[in-house]
């Protein structure tokens, strides 16, 4: 830890200034809220929203774990868990149990959260409703309204082009009957995750400059059609070649030499962690 | 009871001395006589009357036209009565909301929206204000149908192929982006739009201008088809005295923000009795 350096990098007001931003979130199921988004060591668009989310959060007795896309390893987590260890001093843990502040890109991890966990999704952007309308005043006057058809119309877009809902992710949700949201680019399979969750949801835009919320034991509906009602991805007759799990969401994979498909966790702590208690670590 | 109201007690829409005003006045033009304007300006302080004390009332079934130059006040009205502008004062009732016991700029938000999305339908003289250009064509309908409540997609993709079917956009374009599609066919995609919910009011904004004569003549066709297949009332604005005269059982003649001459649509053209409206006829002749 360098002496010279604030504490988890951001110097004191500007993560005063991002917990408050936090709180209105919190006191607001779904409401984006504007926050003055700081430069980061990292580039935009790999998760400066959720990063300064978690510097302004991380105190002393936390335990950080940090994902993307499923994988504890990848360079990009690796290099946010390095910053956040190297300004604060924090342990980084795999482990999603045993973790108190998760920082994720595109995914919600298998395990159930626990109330006293913060998950801090990255969301690159933070607008439901913006291939619909442009104008973020507009759309902001559509929230003010809850004024939602666009929302409806893009969904109604994608079965018109492509005959079913084609969002592969960021499936839109209604949050406490108040707001739509964009969920970040989560699967479809992550969204029922959202609904009634024991532990604190934050959701952070860095370009856009963006924080928003699902507070614990809040209702998260994904929307959908009379007849054609939200589905996830079918994950039915698979499983992980590695550890053997079935119903969690996996990665689809080519086996190099006889050219078949498998299916491997997405997950990766969750596969390891199946892994131990089968052999009894 | 509606046989037994009086047939001039059979309006739809009843607009009340509406007014709206660009700018913010000045002593000389807040002075009641109207003699100050220079057209339809303040000559001090270049506040723009765009409407002054419009009245008048749309009966069921009937074509209204508005007719009259450019800058007289005829988009101003449309805008206002769809709420794309809030005028300066004045009153509108529409015999769909609250019995017409309401002046539909009284209230806000919510019933304002289930005014516009189930009591009026408008076709834009710029069809990029109208239509959602990068959306298919079908979910251009559905939009509305949306907005009114619709959550079924089978319903919806069948309402807007009939209505699309009947401004003969060809089946196998329907997924098609209006932004693909002539200056006509985006026309005809706006009716079709401005009618999905069968709206009693249909409001109609320089539907033909910018187009070729011979497209001109069949949306005309089209107006005349529909008029004759749905329930509907229209507010037919025109700058082009020839489309109301094609169209319009009563006529209105605006100048400068005020009707100046009002009649059916036969006896203006006739008869006509202000100055501009001579004018405007006999250049028709
Ligand atoms: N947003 C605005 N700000 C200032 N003045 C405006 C605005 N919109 C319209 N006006 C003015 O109000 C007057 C009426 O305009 P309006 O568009 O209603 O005319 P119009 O009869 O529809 O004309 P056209 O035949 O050219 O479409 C014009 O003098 C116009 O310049
Ligand atoms: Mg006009
Ligand atoms: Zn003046």
């Amino acid at each position: 830890m360098n002496p010279l350096s604030n504490y988890a990098f951001l110097d004191e007001s500007s993560k005063r200034e991002i917990r408050r931003a936090t709180l209105k979130a919190i006191s607001i199921p779904g409401y984006q809220v504007p926050f003055a988004s700081r430069e980061m060591p990292i580039a935009r668009g790999w998760g400066t929203g959720g990063l300064q989310l978690t510097l302004s959060l991380v105190g002393k007795g936390d335990r950080v774990k940090v994902i993307d896309q499923g994988a504890d390893e990848s360079v990009n987590a690796v290099n946010i868990k390095k910053l956040v260890s190297s300004t604060t001093g924090v342990e980084v843990t795999e482990f999603t149990a045993s973790a108190s502040l998760i920082q994720s890109r595109h995914r919600i991890p298998e395990e159930p959260l626990q109330a006293d966990q913060i998950l801090i999704l990255q969301v690159p952007i933070p607008e439901p409703l913006r291939l619909y309308e442009r104008s973020e005043a507009a759309t902001r006057k559509l929230h003010s309204e809850k004024e939602y058809s666009g929302a409806y119309l893009i969904l109604f877009e994608q079965i018109m082009r492509y005959g079913r809902v084609s969002t592969g992710a960021d499936h839109p949700v209604m949050v406490n009957d108040r707001y739509v949201m964009a969920p970040s680019p989560i699967p479809r399979f992550d969204n029922p995750k959202m609904d009634s969750s024991d532990a604190l949801i934050l959701l952070g835009a860095g370009r856009e400059k963006k924080i928003y919320a699902v507070p614990p034991h809040t209702r998260v509906v994904s929307l959908d059609f009379k007849d054609h009602p939200f589905e996830i991805e079918s994950v039915e007759g698979r499983c992980c070649r590695l550890c053997g799990a079935t119903g969690v969401y996996f990665d689809e994979l080519q086996d190099n030499e006889t050219g078949e498909t498998f299916y491997q966790c997405n997950d990766t702590a969750h596969c390891l962690s199946l892994m131990n208690a089968e052999d009894g670590v | 009871m509606s046989d037994a109201r009086a047939p001039g007690e059979d309006w739809v829409l009843r607009t009340n001395k509406l007014s709206k005003q660009f700018g913010d006045r000045c002593d000389l033009c807040r002075s009641v006589d109207p003699s100050v304007l220079e057209r339809n300006f303040c000559p001090k302080c270049g506040t723009v009357y765009a409407l002054r004390s419009v009245s008048f009332d749309l009966y069921r079934g009937e074509v209204l036209g508005i007719v009259g130059e450019s800058g007289s006040g005829k988009s101003t009205i449309l805008n206002c009565l769809y709420y794309d502008l809030e005028p300066t004062s004045g009153e509108v009732f529409v015999r769909d909301f609250e019995e017409g016991q309401t002046n539909i700029f009284s209230v806000s938000g919510q019933r304002r929206r289930h005014i516009r999305n189930h009591v009026l339908g408008k076709v834009y003289q710029n069809p990029v204000h109208g239509l959602r250009m990068r959306f298919s064509s079908l979910a251009n309908i559905a939009e509305k149908l949306i907005a009114a409540g619709n959550r079924t997609v089978g319903d919806m993709e069948d309402r807007a192929r009939n209505l699309l079917e009947h401004v003969n956009i060809p089946t196998f374009r329907m997924k098609e982006a209006p932004a693909n599609f002539s200056g006509g066919m985006q026309q005809r995609v706006q009716i079709a739009k401005a009618l999905s919910n069968n709206p009693p009011v249909l409001l109609l904004d320089e539907v033909t201008t910018g187009l070729d004569l011979s497209v001109q003549a069949k949306v005309l066709d089209l107006i005349k088809q529909i008029r004759r297949d749905f329930e509907i009332s229209m507010l037919l604005v025109s700058h082009d005295l020839a489309v109301v005269r094609m169209l319009a059982d009563r006529t209105i003649v605006m100048l400068n923000g005020t009707i100046v001459e009002r009649g059916l649509t036969d006896q203006i053209m006739e008869d006509p009795q202000h100055a501009y409206t001579q004018e405007l006829v006999y250049s028709l002749l």
